[in-house]
């Protein structure tokens, strides 16, 4: 029989705020545990949490930038249940009226175009960790992540492969980051994935029971859990079995999935509004002001870059997968004064080459902007050639010096003095009649052998067009 | 000293008559002397003589507040920085907050001196001071009979004279009915006036805090030093407060006073029923109309804050599972006996019957019919009475059904001791301001008589109470061998 898979997505990404979404406490990453925890994380008698503004504007942003209804009122509501690492024994999230209604993303897989809808995003507070190694049979709880902001950002169930998930979970980081809204940090769970997978025979029209995989940190994990639970399921219903509806783990070390916990042994949550929590208003103000800020989404700067800057579909591409790539060429680009082209060549050739040799970010480039656009300068007016630049970038990426700076250090200024050249040319005309002869009995080849000589003659600094033209005037004698 | 009003302590301490440590003195001496009554949980000497000593320096240097050197006494529901904060519970028996709840915070400002802490039903739970982990209170008119609840230390502490004035909460009458069956004023302000960060969680769309006084004029200055916008409470509301004792002397004339029917119907208590006629005569006679108006949903306003505060209280009392603060259980052998053993020892019969009503009308498949339904209801009230307070300016009838009842009469049948708020319940669903006055005694034991007003119109409220107080003596009334 012929299987069909069905998949969405739930995705938490933490809102990159300054503070927790209820309580004033730093939401900075790594400190000691419990030092970044506030009697309101604590969920101590008596406290109230106050809704951190910067959480709502986030959210806000990424509703826009997904096409979203963005809700006039929205509420906050308490999940019910009991965990060591839960301090409230709620947690507060959104249930019936999220703040970030449908919207859509559209992804690209084997060069065609699918849109993919978005049921919802909703705001919540993330819950503590339970530590269970070094207490002797004891847990430790560390409540520092509690009550982190997130936006959990669900899809429609309307990918039909591990790759679609994938390239969605992509779309999805890539967007987040460029808004400003996560740092997508996938170790430190900033960004983080569960998956609802069934399958069906092919052209069935209901869906077939769904499992529910939980927490999955990377790219390569979400394919690899989603591609083996549909295995499992498949393998499962043809070998007469039925599949359950249950939360399962996956388990990247043994590459499987395993059952968690089944749906009769699912918490009944007791969703009810949080009545410490005025409703959520956002006014048409306030969504004016976050419009005129948004940042130029990824497919709209591809296109610019296209049109303003002539660049081919590939680089666009490239050149617009983070902000901070995008803002790094734009800024060479301007200082240089360069073409774009030879921009953007540099940018996706020597400099991502060098990046991801030493793993490196844009953000971390030990060449910063200036830099590299002091050395496309001193191409494009002709001081080094190509052939030189790649020397000189080598020199740029081991020290802090200027392309100028190098350039004359090392001597590497081209020679464009026609006297100079000129001179060089006609000793090696004196030096090589055999091949002159040749030359000009019809052997053309033979000018790459001149060109050579007097590149090897003048160290490489010579203007290549100048040898050019000198070469064929005194060649054809 | 302990028979003055607020404004003569105030006046008696600036003219230097008095210090404040003297006065404090002889507070603590009588709470020693009446430790039978059980009204407070703790008594907090040492920091009373510091409050006391600071004060009498504030005085002196003529920087002193009106309430500056008056002790208070605070329920246990608020959170006091190292002073334990019990909620009457025997799961908070070892809590210590690091933190003052906002209403503390405002009392400390202003130098007053705190006696110590109230005792309470278990986190607010009950009308008649009973479900205390740490025993109940006597009322003082009668020590056979309760002081009401779930605020009846408070109650207790003023009618007994044992602190100048106390704080007390109220859910759904627990401010007004122990102040009633006491024989004091007791003013439960407009839900948001107060700030309820740190007063600890019963129904927190329901709980507000406010004074609990011999008289409104008394009432006029501790609200004063309560109300406010607290940024740390979101449903704190940000409005200016007034000088709420400014019009205390306005005359009631051209008043107009509403007595919804279904208030003053047959089942009225006849006694009661005569005693609050006495009182709206009284009104007439202050230049007030009176009117009848009907408010034909007031009769749904237990069942549905039977399912709205103990829904609401389910989920505000998961955080007290033995983890991180509070009791916890001997020797748990896992996460589940840790969970069960803490909370089923830590908390009441009382506090866990609400826990389990309130998670079984949330549950799925129950929540529509009774969570939702419930909050219709609410509308629905709140509807009755801003359409009624459009026809008149002020809601009068009574507290309680009857005066205070025998300890140990109604602890057997919930349903019986849940009707004792009849009167009180729907103005806290409607987040109504409203004040409890003494209006006379049924067999030598004090009634109350309930003035419910519009949003935030306190001011009125108090003025209306005081007009009436300015023609009675019934708030001046002592229990005997109090005096």
């Amino acid at each position: 029989m012929e299987w069909e898979t069905v998949i969405g997505l739930e995705i938490h990404t933490q809102l990159a705020t300054q503070t927790k979404i209820f309580s004033g406490a730093s939401t900075a990453y790594g400190a000691e545990p419990n030092t970044q925890a506030c009697a309101v994380d604590l969920g101590l008698p008596g406290v109230l949490p106050v809704l951190n503004e910067d959480a709502v504007r986030k959210a806000v942003i990424f509703g826009m930038a997904i096409d979203a209804h963005i809700a006039p009122y929205s509420i906050f509501a308490r999940k019910n249940y009991f965990y060591p690492d839960l301090p409230k024994g709620y947690q507060i999230s959104q249930m019936d009226h999220p703040i970030v209604g449908k919207g859509h993303l559209d992804i690209e897989v084997d060069g065609v175009t699918k849109r993919i809808g978005i049921t919802r995003a909703h705001l919540e507070e993330d819950a503590g960790k339970s530590l269970h190694e070094n207490f002797h049979g004891l847990t430790g709880i560390d409540l520092n992540r509690a009550g982190t902001p997130l936006l959990e950002i669900v899809s429609e169930p309307e990918m039909s492969s591990a790759k679609e998930a994938v390239a969605y979970m992509r779309k999805l980081h890539e967007l987040v980051r460029y808004l400003g809204i996560c740092d997508g940090n996938m170790q430190e769970g900033s960004f983080r994935c569960d998956a609802n997978v069934s399958v069906r025979p092919k052209g069935q029209i209901e869906f077939g029971t769904r499992a529910e995989i939980k927490n999955i940190n990377s790219f390569k994990f979400v394919e690899k859990a989603i591609n083996h639970e549909i295995q499992r399921q498949i393998e499962l219903i043809e070998s007469g079995g039925k599949v359950v509806q249950e939360t399962r783990l996956y388990d990247s070390v043994k590459d499987e999935t395993r059952s968690m916990r089944s749906k009769e042994e699912a918490n009944d949550y007791r969703y009810f509004p949080d009545p410490d929590l005025l409703p959520v208003i956002i006014d048409e103000e306030f969504k004016a002001h976050i419009k005129a800020n948004l940042p130029e989404l990824p497919h709209a700067k591809k296109l610019r870059f296209k049109t303003d800057y002539q660049l081919d579909d590939e680089s666009a591409s490239i050149l617009t997968t983070s902000r901070a790539l995008s803002d790094y060429f734009e800024a060479v680009v301007k200082a240089s004064g360069s073409e774009a082209k030879l921009c953007a060549n540099w940018i996706t050739g020597d400099l991502s080459a060098a990046l991801n040799k030493g793993d490196l970010e844009i953000t971390d480039s030990p060449i910063s902007y200036e830099r590299l656009a002091g050395l496309l300068a001193r191409i494009t007016d002709n001081t080094i050639s190509g052939k030189i630049a790649k020397q000189v970038f080598e020199e740029l990426w081991q020290s802090s010096a200027s392309a100028d700076e190098v350039i004359s250090e090392k001597g590497l200024k081209q020679i464009t003095d026609t006297g100079a050249i000129e001179a060089i040319i006609d000793k090696i005309i004196d030096d090589n009649q055999d091949q002159v002869d040749q030359y000009r009995s019809g052997k053309d080849k033979v000018f790459a052998f001149f060109v050579g000589q007097v590149m090897k003659e003048m160290k490489g600094k010579a203007n290549p067009a100048e040898v050019n033209k000198i070469l064929k005037e005194k060649l054809q004698g | 000293m302990y028979n003055k009003s607020l404004k003569e302590l105030s006046h008696g301490l600036k003219n230097g008559d008095f210090s404040s440590v003297e006065l404090t003195h002889e507070y603590l001496n009588r709470i020693k002397q009446h430790q039978d009554l059980n009204a407070y949980i703790t008594v907090t000497e040492e920091i009373a003589l510091q409050n006391a000593k600071d004060a009498d320096i504030r005085i002196a240097s003529k920087k002193a507040d009106p309430l500056t050197g008056i002790p208070v006494a605070q329920k246990d529901i608020f959170c006091t920085l190292d002073v334990k904060t019990s909620c009457g519970s025997m799961m908070l028996d070892n809590f210590y907050a690091p933190y003052n709840a906002t209403v503390i915070e405002k009392f400390n400002q202003t130098g007053a001196v705190m006696l110590g802490k109230l005792n309470m039903d278990e986190f607010a739970m009950g009308s008649s001071n009973e479900t205390s982990f740490y025993g109940a209170v006597k009322n003082p008119w009668n020590i056979n009979r309760v002081p009401g609840g779930s605020s009846g230390g408070s109650a207790v502490a003023v009618a007994a004279k044992l602190a100048a004035y106390s704080t007390g909460t109220d859910t759904g009458g627990s401010i007004r009915q122990p102040a009633a069956l006491c024989g004091i004023t007791g003013l439960k302000p407009t839900y948001g006036r107060v700030s309820r960060f740190g007063m600890i969680a019963y129904a927190s769309s329901l709980d507000q805090g406010g004074p609990m006084t011999h008289s409104a004029e008394d009432a006029a200055l501790v609200l004063q030093t309560m109300a406010g916008f607290d940024p740390k409470d979101s449903t704190s509301v940000d409005l200016p407060v007034p000088d709420y004792s400014a019009n205390l002397n306005h005359p009631l004339t051209g008043l107009k006073i509403g007595l919804p029917k279904e208030f003053f119907s047959d089942d009225l208590n006849i006694d009661m029923a005569k005693k609050l006629a006495e009182a709206i005569e009284e009104y007439r006679k202050l230049g007030a109309e009176i009117k009848e108006v009907s408010m034909p949903n007031l009769k749904l306003a237990i069942p549905a804050y039977y399912v709205i505060a103990p829904a609401e209280c389910s989920a505000n009392l998961s955080r007290f599972d033995g983890v991180r603060f509070g009791h916890r259980c001997n020797n748990p052998v896992d996460l589940t006996d840790l969970y069960t053993r803490s909370r089923g020892e830590g908390f009441g019969k009382e506090v866990k019957r609400r826990i389990l009503m309130g998670t079984y009308a949330l549950s799925t498949g129950y929540y529509d019919a009774y969570y939702v339904k419930a909050q219709k209801i609410r509308r629905l009230i709140s509807d009755d009475f801003k359409k009624t307070l459009t026809e008149v300016d002020v809601i009068m009838g009574p507290v309680t059904p009857t005066p205070a009842f025998g300890i140990g009469e109604k602890m057997s049948d919930p349903v019986e001791m849940y009707l004792s708020d009849i009167y009180t319940i729907a103005i806290n669903l409607a987040g109504l301001p409203a004040i409890s006055i003494p209006a006379g005694f049924i067999n030598e034991m004090p009634i109350g008589l309930q003035i419910i007003g519009n949003y935030f119109t306190e001011a009125k409220i108090l003025n209306i109470a005081h007009q009436y107080q300015q023609t009675t003596d019934w708030h001046k009334q002592t229990p005997k061998g109090f005096a």
